[in-house]
């Protein structure tokens, strides 16, 4: 059996708004079972990333795969083995926990009864359980992002991206998301794309992709990072490799 | 690299038909969940037949034209042009939840799906076609209480293939609208620019020969609207017949529209990369 060693590849992505450049051939690739960080500032070209590998819009240069697949020419099977948790809230407020999930399942061509059973251990695993008839706008925030977190894991995927997930989050919810999504990474093997421009949520195993006005700055454990770069952190590593001020001294949110 | 990972199962005929009720499902329980939509939806062209209509039955006589055999009341007269106008208020409501769902990231969601993009994009056009047409029942439940009925009861039905296919040209328009539009503001332009000129200029409120007679070149700009089709077409089937020139030309512009709209969405060509993010 001939398995792709990478759940995501990103090879060679150029993307340009007109005369802009928002990326400049980035090269990465995230392991399945890992936990990887892509880490930027505010219009470092994430959000760019993200929808070349969500197959909004295709690349001006370069391939994404998904475990082999290529995005742009194979987007079935790479897209049936990606779950997204969008930066924006993407719950319809209107509908129950349930109603979301189900709507989320028949988009992926779930049946009922096989969606029904993931969702009941997937809500017990965000700790949602009790509120799957409650309608979406009754939840907190953070109780917001668990469920979409649940949801982008219904149809199974192994590899899992999420854009900016803490934003906007309390410490204590920021803490539970980073907790369910790190436990995804290690007990369940899959691959974790996690977008932020918060240094805090960083370990020094973890593997980081710095991105920096489109190019790619760094890509390497967080602990490699801050040698290579002889820094003490890696929010001092992040200030000498772009100029730029690290990103977690001027959010604590 | 040939892949060979625990492959979920490929999307066939199955798994696109669950998708597609899916999409129907979440976009009816959207709009039982919008009362306020639902009873503007209604209120409008009720107005319409209501006040606008019977302040002017006395100063717009119709004559006899095809498909009436008789003199008609000008309330007969304007309700297919009214059913049209529930299909186009909500094609361009769709187009507006389009450009809102895809600021709110809900667009992008139904992108995701691996089911082909022309057919999420279909399944989302058919889901609010489906809308349309109970909006569309509603209003001629009310009007037959005001004595507007057609003339057998099985017109009801026949005229369901004509509410289908031009709420399919309206949707696939909005959606085509909804590719090019930058931002939720300019939907207020979309108003003014596109429903109530097309509207207006169509044979909905008054039969092409009287707009003939008032203005030649109005009633060219009639003629050249595909909403004067789709009112004809619905005003035919609502008596049992068809209407072959307004079926093709209706027939014609959706699938022009659509394929632009598919078009238009198209990863590769993508309009949508113009916006960024």
């Amino acid at each position: 059996m001939n398995t792709p060693t990478s759940a995501l590849t990103v090879e060679h992505v150029t993307h340009a708004y007109g005369a802009r450049v928002a990326l400049d051939d980035v090269s990465f690739s995230v392991a399945p079972g890992s936990f990887t960080v892509l880490l930027g500032l505010n219009g470092a070209g994430k959000s760019t990333l993200f929808s070349v590998i969500t197959h909004l819009y295709a690349p001006k240069a370069g391939v994404v795969r998904i475990f082999g697949h290529d995005v742009a020419r194979q987007s079935g099977a790479a897209l049936a083995r990606l779950g997204v948790v969008f930066q924006s809230r993407t719950l319809d407020p209107d509908l129950t926990v349930e109603q979301n999930l189900a709507y989320h399942g028949a988009l992926q061509g779930m049946r009922r009864g096989e969606r029904r059973e993931r969702q009941k251990l997937l809500l017990e695993r965000v700790g949602l359980a009790d509120r799957v008839r409650d309608r979406a706008r009754h939840l907190s925030g953070g109780q917001m992002r668990r469920v979409e977190i649940a949801r982008a894991l219904l149809h199974e995927p192994k590899l899992i991206l999420l854009d900016e997930p803490t934003a906007g989050l309390d410490i204590q919810a920021r803490a539970d998301i980073l907790a369910v999504v790190r436990d995804l990474a290690r007990d369940d093997g899959v691959g974790v794309l996690w977008t932020t421009h918060l240094v805090d949520e960083i370990r020094s195993h973890d593997h980081v992709v710095v991105l920096h006005k489109g190019k790619l700055r760094a890509d390497a454990t967080s602990g490699e990072i801050i040698a290579s770069a002889g820094a003490s952190s890696i929010g001092e590593a992040f200030t000498r490799l772009t100029g730029a001020r690290a990103p977690a001294e001027e959010s604590d949110a | 690299m040939s892949a060979i990972d625990d492959a979920p199962r490929p999307f066939g005929p199955a798994r696109l038909w669950i998708c597609l009720n899916g999409i129907i499902w979440r976009e009816s329980l959207r709009f039982l969940h919008q009362r306020e939509r639902f009873i503007s939806a209604l209120v409008r062209p009720l107005v319409w037949l209501f006040i606008f209509a019977a302040g002017f039955r006395q100063t717009l006589g119709v004559s006899i034209i095809p498909p009436y055999d008789t003199y008609v009341l000008y309330e007969v007269y304007i309700t297919p042009g009214l059913m049209a106008m529930i299909q186009l208020f909500n094609g361009m409501q769709s187009s507006l939840s389009m450009v809102y769902d895809r600021e709110m990231g809900s667009m992008r969601m139904l992108l995701v799906s691996p089911a082909p993009r022309w057919f999420l994009l279909t399944s989302k056009l058919i889901a609010g076609v489906a809308v349309s047409i109970l909006q569309v029942y509603a209003f001629l439940a009310i009007a037959y209480f005001w004595d507007i009925e057609p003339p057998n009861w099985w017109n009801y039905l026949s005229v369901l293939p004509a509410l289908m296919l031009s709420g399919l040209m309206m949707g696939a328009f909005g959606m085509l609208l909804s590719s090019l539009i930058k931002q939720l503001e300019n939907f207020a332009g979309v108003m003014n620019f596109v429903i109530f000129p097309m509207f207006f200029a169509s044979s909905a409120l008054y039969p092409l020969w009287r707009v003939q007679q008032g203005s030649p070149w109005l009633a060219l700009v009639c003629q050249a609207n595909p909403f004067t089709y789709a009112v004809e077409l619905t005003r035919f089937a609502f008596y049992g017949q068809i209407e072959p020139i307004s079926l093709a030309v209706v027939l014609g512009c959706t699938i022009v529209f659509l394929a632009s709209a598919i078009w238009a969405y198209d990863p590769g060509r993508g309009l949508l990369m113009r916006r960024g993010g």
